[in-house]
């Protein structure tokens, strides 16, 4: 996989022009998917508007665990502030609708950088069990500080005042589902240009092999903590966009279990590119909707056997099995 | 005294069922470098098995825990065969993902066939009843459980430090190919301790149930207090997971008694402070 990275990246460098048709395409498969939702599913827009949410979030979870090689199974804690913060601004009196992202991106942040300096001391097993850790920690310190969060019952009575003064958020959700949308895309691109930057390749190569990165002398907890402090807050952003479109916070979000199903939609659809982030979210949880409604149990079973043959038969999540599909086609063309 | 003395029975008998469990956990982790985070699951379908079989087919609370380690163990010997033994040395995060994946199956599965309600195994009339020890009566099932954690800690002990098995499995985890030219067959000592980890996790389930009651998402909800408990003690350690299990079933059970409100706040942030200063855990062995 690692040879699959590093000839990727250079046949980039080679047909840069490429890359750049490749990325608009991208981003017109992306508007077009954004377009299509909203014709087609009129009535589920406040799920669509969770999706793009939860899609932040995973993208988030890229940055650290696709590019960096952190494993995590406590990001929700990220998603969880900027949720809370943006709420809790709200009920206080900031009510614009941009800073409130503003201020959920601030607060995913901040609680990266705290999460980072504490994750990025340990390794392997050692990192994981704190990351659940810090997830734990900051549920229970939610649920505690009730007169502040609402506690267990959640936060209610968001209102948030128009987008611009001119679009209110009505019930149906559309302006939070087009906000949402164009929240995404202008992420979604500023995270392109991150990963693919010299910080970017950076990541990359302390993921492959940090000690090597260390003797050509660049510092590896720095670069990593500020790749925490970016992933923070996107999921953030997600956070206060889901507080949003549903005006109610709850402790759900700060959860170990949509950290966990947040990672396993990442490896569904693959790690280590942003595509495969937002694949694997679509995929998720347009299946849980469907699936999750008739019985939960199945639903369980089926991500698991679906887990388990990813790991075994496509290591690269669908993203990899969509690329090597065209890839053929594109070679035998 | 009195609620001293029984935080401290509870917090003992609590302890030696984490014991119980984790210690598997901690064999599949420090010696194979595994993580298992499907433990839980096993623990739970034993869990099951003996409901099963000491509510429907009336048998006693021996034969279910017989029935419930065997019953568990050959479920398992598929799994390590087919699914496990393809994740050894891997990264952790694919480890990670197996094992979440084989937990969500094992939790779909069983709901689908025993359904979604808390089961029970009815405790024989000589475990239910209190126990006088002279100058105070306590229930039987809390010394039956510290007893089989001692046995269990003993047991183990003597299996890895005294015996032949113990020498090829501790040679093998010290370097598996020397091992394996030498003539130890280490594909065999891997399957051995992973269906003695997994009794171990079976036996756990089934006597701790008072403490951990068999329901439909046990998997999910003990698997992080199973993996804090095995990196605080360090992985492969066995005086490292009874130091730990006592250490933090004291805490949970104290925390339960004296601050309700604070649910598991000092808890975790006491984890992390450990896992942080000692990164491979009290007794944890050198990477």
């Amino acid at each position: 996989m690692h040879t699959m990275v590093q000839a990727g990246t250079m046949a980039d460098a080679r047909s840069s022009r490429g890359a750049w048709l490749r990325d608009v395409a991208g981003f017109a498969a992306i508007v077009a998917a954004g377009v299509a939702g909203y014709w087609l599913f009129p009535d589920n827009l406040a799920l669509l508007t969770r999706i793009v949410a939860v899609a932040l979030l995973v993208l988030s979870i890229d940055l650290v665990v696709g590019y960096c090689g952190v494993a995590t199974l406590g990001h929700a804690a990220l998603f969880g502030a900027g949720a809370y913060a943006a709420g809790i601004a709200c009920v206080n009196g900031v009510t614009e609708p941009m800073t409130l992202i503003a201020i959920g991106a601030g607060a995913g942040a901040l609680a990266g950088l705290i999460m980072g300096a504490i994750m990025l001391r340990g390794h392997g097993l050692a990192q994981l069990v704190l990351s659940i850790a810090i997830v734990q920690l900051f549920h229970e310190a939610a649920n505690k500080a009730s007169s502040i969060t609402g506690g267990s019952d959640g936060l209610a009575g968001l209102m948030v005042s128009p987008l611009f003064g001119l679009f209110e958020f009505d019930l149906w959700g559309k302006t939070a589902y087009i906000m949402g949308v164009v929240l995404l895309l202008l992420v979604f691109a500023a995270l392109k240009f991150i990963v693919s930057s010299p910080f970017g390749m950076l990541c990359r190569g302390i993921k492959q092999d940090p000690l090597r990165i260390r003797a050509m002398g660049a510092f590896v907890f720095p670069v990593l903590l500020k790749m925490f402090v970016i992933s923070g807050a996107v999921a953030g952003m997600g956070g206060a966009l889901a507080a949003i479109s549903t005006q109610v916070i709850g402790l759900d979000s700060l959860s170990f279990e949509l950290s966990a199903n947040a990672l396993v939609m990442l490896v569904l659809g693959g790690l280590g590119t942003l595509y495969g982030a937002l694949i694997g979210t679509v995929i998720f949880m347009g299946f849980e909707h469907v699936v999750s409604a008739a019985n939960p149990f199945h639903w369980m079973t089926m991500v698991g056997a679906l887990l388990i043959a990813v790991v075994l038969a496509a290591p690269g999540g669908l993203s990899s099995l969509a690329e090597r599909f065209l890839g053929s086609r594109g070679g035998k063309a | 005294m009195q609620t001293i003395f029984s935080i401290a029975l509870d917090a003992l008998a609590f302890g030696m069922v984490l014991f119980i469990i984790c210690i598997g956990l901690s064999l599949t982790m420090g010696l194979m470098r595994v993580v298992n985070l499907a433990h839980g699951a096993f623990a739970m379908i034993a869990g099951y098995i003996a409901s099963y079989a000491a509510r429907d087919l009336g048998l006693g609370y021996g034969a279910a825990i017989v029935l419930a380690i065997i019953g568990t163990v050959v479920i398992s010997i598929p799994l390590e065969r087919f699914l496990y033994r393809r994740i050894y040395g891997s990264p952790e995060l694919t480890q990670v993902l197996m094992t979440i994946g084989i937990t969500f199956c094992v939790i779909g599965i069983t709901n689908y066939f025993f359904g979604p309600t808390l089961k029970t195994i009815p405790l024989p009339e000589a475990l239910s009843r209190p126990v006088d020890i002279g100058f105070r009566t306590i229930a039987a099932h809390r010394l039956f459980v510290i007893a089989c954690g001692a046995i269990v800690a003993l047991g183990l002990w003597y299996l890895i430090e005294r015996t032949s098995f113990g020498i090829k499995l501790r040679a093998t985890v010290d370097n598996a190919a020397m091992s394996d030219a030498l003539g130890v067959r280490t594909q065999a000592v891997y399957a051995v301790s992973f269906a003695i980890a997994i009794g171990l996790a079976a036996f756990g389930g089934v006597v701790g149930a008072e403490f951990l009651p068999v329901e439909p998402y046990y998997a999910l909800r003990y698997m992080v207090m199973f993996l804090v408990v095995v990196s605080v003690g360090g992985a492969g350690s066995i005086l490292g997971a009874v130091i730990a299990c006592l250490g933090l079933g004291l805490v949970d059970t104290t925390g339960r008694y004296l601050m309700p409100d604070f649910g598991n706040f000092f808890f975790y942030a006491a984890v992390i402070l450990i896992v942080c200063l000692f990164p491979r855990g009290f007794f944890g062995r050198a990477q």
